[in-house]
């Protein structure tokens, strides 16, 4: 007859409560802990704040399904091994097929970079680029609004000379300093397709980062929008661009792909999935692809995406002094973006002799479309009548691609 | 040390003069490619309104020949149709731009609901949508 007390003893052996129970915390498991406690505090952020829920409460949960002890989902030591040049699993997928969990599984396309591409498909499918064609300028105040991508690596890069001088052990490598500034650009998939690339250990951190300051751009914005412009620029009305017909928005994404995959070849992924996905959308015979590309595929990534980032925040890796660094370099990116891209707001005011309204430049920073409803409600703050949004939205668009081409600037250095 | 080659600097421990020359170069390569990019955009502009303007030089001459044609003297017995007036106490016509005609009519019945005016009274002259 079956031992039923063997069967129970079994039972609660092979559960989480044991492992907590027989020396987890005091084995580095505290660590496990914080993170359970951070996924839950991001899940409120999330449902509660509403900061990106769409990708804040997979993140949070992919956190929490990792650092719960014994669930064996993902597995960091199988990834250290894929990327550990000496390791009989270097680069082997079919390892990781074999001894990893569901959200190793799932990490396979971030990895790869599936994810952030086809995300950015379904960006494409989403954005109207009319904006951007009938006032081509707007394209400079997204280049300006990338200066928080190369000062926020500088900085990081300059900490290493701040550990000589003052002792610390914080420090970043040049692939990590690329990764950490690429925050600046404010756009997601840019980011993780980056980090992916030259630093996936700081892949939680930095999609954290990037995601909570693009949840955080109406908060983050308005003071520097503020302190930047006076109130008579932001009152500035804009008038009404051109009409743009249906064959240039169908030719300007293929005009696009051609011209950024031969400028830098490393951005062709990003760029030519956001315009294969904007040209099914402009196109008009492709409705059905377009649609899928918008809701049931974008939707499916976003899951898969989502969950996967935050599994790979392990509290071993991710409580540490770095990811604060990361936290902070991170603010310090977007500030200093928005700042560039009011800069070349203002830039392009004075040149126009105040026909352009230099709040328009802080939409530059890509985040699609929450910059460009944060400049027109700060405009709108100053004078009521003022509908700043359309105008807005041509940076914004253009910041999409100007943080597509750092990203294949600094994986064509550091990659 | 100037960053003249990749493969002979170390870039994983970057150092702060190569950083800065990475930064200002990549700020630089990510405006020229921009500012390229513009001046495609640009010149597509500038055809595409081109074009738009040759159409409707064409159209508007289409339109004078038409007028120019000599009307022929009525013979007796025959309907003279008057021209095509608006209707009585119409408002003229609304135009639409990427609305369809039913989202149009709800629209105006909603500005009218919350106007509390009664439709009759107000006039539209286009619709937007705004994207």
């Amino acid at each position: 007859m079956i031992n039923i007390g063997e069967v129970l003893l079994n039972l609660w052996n092979t559960s989480g409560f044991a492992a907590l129970s027989s020396g987890f915390f005091t084995a580095g498991g505290w660590q496990n802990l914080v993170m359970i406690i951070i996924a839950c505090f991001l899940l409120y952020l999330g449902i509660v704040k509403k900061f990106e829920p769409l990708l804040m409460v997979g993140i949070a949960f992919g956190c929490l399904l990792t650092n719960l002890p014994m669930g064996g989902l993902y597995h960091q030591e199988l990834w250290t091994a894929f990327m550990d040049h000496n390791s009989e699993f270097y680069h082997s997928y079919g390892a990781i097929m074999r001894e990893g969990g569901l959200l190793d599984i799932l990490y396979i396309g971030v990895k790869t970079s599936i994810y952030p591409c086809l995300i950015f498909m379904g960006v494409g499918a989403m954005t109207d680029f009319g904006p951007l064609l009938s006032n081509p300028k707007s394209l400079l105040l997204g280049a300006a609004a990338q200066m928080g991508v190369f000062v926020a690596f500088f900085g990081a890069v300059a900490m290493n000379a701040l550990n000589d001088l003052l002792g610390m052990t914080i420090g970043f490598t040049g692939p990590e300093a690329a990764s950490i500034g690429i925050i600046g650009g404010a756009d997601g998939p840019t980011a993780i397709f980056l980090t992916s690339k030259l630093a996936p250990h700081l892949l939680g951190a930095i999609a954290v980062a990037a995601y909570s300051y693009m949840a955080l751009i109406p908060l983050i914005q308005p003071p520097i929008m503020n302190a930047m412009t006076t109130p008579e620029q932001r009152k500035i009305k804009m008038v009404q661009t051109r009409n743009v017909s249906k064959t240039e928005k169908i030719i300007f994404p293929i005009v696009v792909t051609i011209f950024v995959a031969l400028l830098l070849p490393d951005t062709a992924p990003l760029i030519g999935c956001l315009m294969l996905g904007n040209l099914a959308k402009e196109s008009g015979v492709t409705d059905r692809l377009s649609d899928t590309m918008q809701n049931a595929l974008m939707n499916i990534v976003t899951i898969m995406l989502s969950t996967s980032v935050g599994a790979t925040m392990v509290g071993s890796s991710f409580l540490t002094v770095q990811t604060l660094s990361i936290v902070v370099l991170g603010v310090v990116a977007f500030g200093i973006s928005t700042a560039g891209g009011l800069l070349g707001g203002l830039i392009m005011c004075k040149a126009t002799g105040g026909k352009v309204n230099p709040l328009i430049g802080s939409a530059g920073v890509s985040a699609v479309p929450m910059a460009a409803r944060v400049a027109n409600t700060v405009g709108q703050k100053n004078n009521p009548s003022n509908f700043l949004l359309m105008h807005a939205m041509g940076p914004n668009v253009a910041g999409v691609i100007g943080s597509a081409l750092a990203a294949g600037f600094l994986l064509s250095v550091f990659g | 040390m100037m960053l003249t080659s990749t493969a002979s600097v170390d870039l994983v421990n970057i150092s702060m003069p190569n950083a800065a020359i990475v930064a200002i170069l990549g700020y630089a390569v990510v405006f020229f490619g921009l500012i390229l990019l513009m001046c495609v955009v640009m010149a597509m502009g500038k055809i595409f309104i081109a074009k738009d303007k040759k159409a409707a030089e064409k159209a508007a001459a289409a339109k004078n020949g038409i007028d120019a044609v000599p009307v022929a003297p009525h013979t007796k017995g025959e309907i003279v149709l008057p021209e095509r007036q608006p209707a009585p106490g119409t408002a003229g016509q609304l135009k639409l731009y990427d609305t369809d005609p039913k989202t149009a009519a709800m629209i105006m019945a909603i500005v009218a609901n919350k106007m509390g005016k009664p439709l009759n009274e107000l006039r539209f002259i286009s619709i937007k949508e705004v994207k």
